[in-house]
């Protein structure tokens, strides 16, 4: 089921949570959404599940106006941040409601509703946790009971709020994994929520950075770490360096002196140079457009990273290869390889 | 002032009191010197001895002071027999009263975002904070023979004041607070993750209701009901005022126990200061096994 979401505009008050959202989201699709908290993007997921009513914009599954529907017929699958299974059922009983619930007519029997939850629950993979409580589960089972339980009533479009945010880092890596795989599984049209731009970058097809109730960008992981739209985006995917410059006709200008850089188009004004921390290529005093001192110096696997002081006072820090070893007191060249400049 | 003080400690959510428990655990280091620890555990001992133990002791003597005949008989006069039905009749209505009104009202607090909020939360309290006295007086304003709706209810034959209608709404009016004060907290700290989960899964506004919201209040609601069933059944101000005291007819137990008391007719008054005694007692067992599965939060 593909979701459109058009000019999309929440407030609660006088905060904006959602400015004039539009988004496509295309069948058997998995989409991330990331941002900073307050970005709206919970907002823009509650919307869409029918949790929350937008005060202008339209909402269409399949081209048919989806907010005419409220939550409760409108199919969609959805995983709260804290899992909000009901503390008072087994989790037998807690993937089984969405099938108790059903209107009589269509309503499975006894015995379909056991096949059914049985199955859901070997598809997560925790059959054997069936006549337990929520709460004698751990962070990443209840995950994924809260997963099947969303399954069950055969959604056509799966959201997950922050899924993995209230887990440890190893089981969170294991689910993202696992999710990933799921999704090729049974190809169900799904979004996910989240601030971490390593899980957005890791499993989702599509990425939509957000931020303050706006899209920033929308493409591949791979697209929007190599062209970030802006400078949120850059500095917000992946370490960036960020150098105050001023950019004239043809020149950019940093603390003063002139850069041998092109401004790339950027406006005149003052404005932002991004460079990412490995496109810092390092070489003997005078081989680059910076200038700088080695402060301190960090060696771990494939690399170095290096404090560098520039001559105007500003400490970057970049990520050098090994190989050719750093050391504190060093005066370096520093060139970018590749770089941005956005307005300030 | 002492009535709003008794009040405002048994309404103590039990969340609050675990919390306080385990901070006190927690500082539990004992720095005062031996002496000190005696002399203040006695004075604890001897006061709960003089002020609660004593009386309840003195109830049950002069109760029995003439035999358990005499005792049996006393309850068994009719006027005595018609307060006690009086009383479980008021009692039933209007705990069955406030627990409707009570759930729904928390139910709407606890769960909804609405201008008036604050508002509706004090008018909630405002029982608690009014002498009963001045709420029965509100209601002889409103429905006695002088009142503003007396006329009315005169010319189509209407009796609530000095009759039963009266004593159960002066009783609704006194423990209103019960169930809502004690579940609206309970069902704030809950949230309402899991009744939008429920909505998601397709179920309606009831089927979220009776398969989500009250398993998970459950006893909580108890926990109110019990506290209110035990002022209704010991309400005096409020009732005094409304009922009229008519013998044999809108007698509640503890006003009969004061008519009986101004009579000299000791053994009688305290044989039915006994019952109502026993409420309390069972009361208090009942709320003290109830709290324990409200502080485990463990349906």
């Amino acid at each position: 089921m593909s979701i459109e979401v058009r000019n999309l505009i929440k407030r609660f008050g006088s905060f904006t949570a959602l400015d004039g959202v539009d988004l496509k989201v295309e069948n058997g699709e998995l989409l991330a959404l990331l941002g900073p908290s307050g970005s709206g993007k919970t907002t823009l997921l509650r919307i869409i599940a029918g949790l929350d009513w937008p005060d202008e914009g339209e909402v269409a599954f399949n081209g048919e106006d989806a907010l005419a529907r409220g939550a409760r017929e409108r199919n969609v699958g959805f995983v709260f941040q804290h899992y909000a299974l009901f503390r008072h059922m087994t989790v037998f009983e807690n993937v089984a409601f969405g099938l108790r619930v059903q209107p009589r007519a269509v309503r499975k029997n006894e015995a379909g509703i056991r096949a059914r939850v049985k199955e859901l629950l070997d598809l997560v993979q925790l059959d054997w946790l069936a006549d337990h409580y929520p709460n004698q589960l751990s962070g990443g089972q209840r995950q994924r009971i809260a997963l099947a339980r969303a399954l069950a009533i055969e959604p056509r479009i799966l959201l997950l709020d922050e899924p993995f945010g209230a887990l440890d880092a190893k089981v969170r890596k294991e689910l993202r994994k696992w999710l990933r795989s799921l999704h090729r599984e049974i190809n169900l049209t799904s979004i996910f929520v989240t601030h971490d731009q390593e899980e957005a970058l890791e499993v989702a097809n599509r990425l939509v950075v957000m931020d303050k109730g706006r899209i920033e960008q929308i493409g591949s992981p791979g697209d929007i770490y190599d062209n970030p739209a802006s400078a949120f985006v850059h500095g917000f995917i992946g370490e960036s360096i960020v150098l105050p410059v001023e950019v004239a006709e043809g020149s950019v200008r940093f603390g003063g002196s002139l850069l041998n850089i092109a401004p790339d188009g950027a406006a005149c004004g003052a404005s932002k140079l991004f460079v990412r921390r490995h496109e810092m290529a390092v070489g003997p005093s005078g081989s680059g457009v910076f200038e700088g001192t080695v402060h301190h110096v960090r060696s771990f696997g494939p690399v170095q990273r290096a404090e560098v002081a520039l001559a105007g006072g500003e400490v970057i820090e970049i990520d050098a290869p090994r190989g050719k070893e750093l050391h504190a007191g060093d005066t370096v060249g520093l060139q970018p390889r590749r770089y941005r400049i956005f307005a300030a | 002032m002492t009535m709003q003080l008794t009040h405002s400690v048994s309404l103590t959510p039990p969340a609050d009191k675990a919390r306080a428990r385990a901070s006190a655990a927690a500082a539990g280091i004992r720095t005062e010197p031996k002496l000190v620890r005696i002399a203040v555990i006695t004075l604890a001992v001897l006061f709960l001895t003089v002020f609660v133990v004593l009386p309840l002791v003195v109830v049950f003597a002069q109760a029995f002071s003439k035999g358990i005949a005499a005792y049996l008989a006393a309850l068994s006069e009719p006027e005595a027999q018609s307060a006690i039905r009086l009383t479980l009749l008021v009692a039933a209505i209007s705990v069955g009263l406030n627990l409707l009104f009570g759930v729904i009202a928390a139910w709407a607090i606890a769960k909804f975002e609405f201008n008036g909020k604050t508002f509706l939360i004090s008018l909630i309290d405002l029982p608690f904070s009014v002498s009963p006295v001045i709420s029965g007086l509100v209601f002889v304003l409103l429905f006695g023979a002088q009142g503003y709706w007396g006329a009315w209810l005169r010319e189509h034959d209407i009796q609530i004041l000095f009759a039963v209608p009266g004593i159960v709404l002066a009783t609704t009016f006194v423990t209103f607070p019960f169930v809502a004060r004690a579940l609206i907290p309970l069902m704030q700290e809950q949230g309402t993750q899991e009744e939008e989960a429920a909505i998601s899964l397709g179920a309606s506004g009831l089927q979220t209701f009776f398969r989500v919201t009250l398993p998970n209040i459950k006893w909580g609601v108890l926990y109110g009901v019990l506290l209110c069933n035990a002022r209704a059944m010991g309400e005096f101000g409020a009732v005094s005022v409304v009922s009229g005291h008519i013998r044999g007819e809108t007698n509640t137990m503890p006003l009969f126990v004061e008519i009986l008391y101004n009579e000299y007719q000791f053994v009688a008054a305290f044989g039915i200061a006994s019952l109502l005694a026993m409420l309390a007692l069972v009361t208090l067992v009942i709320k003290a096994i109830l709290e324990r599965h409200l502080d485990e939060g463990q349906p």
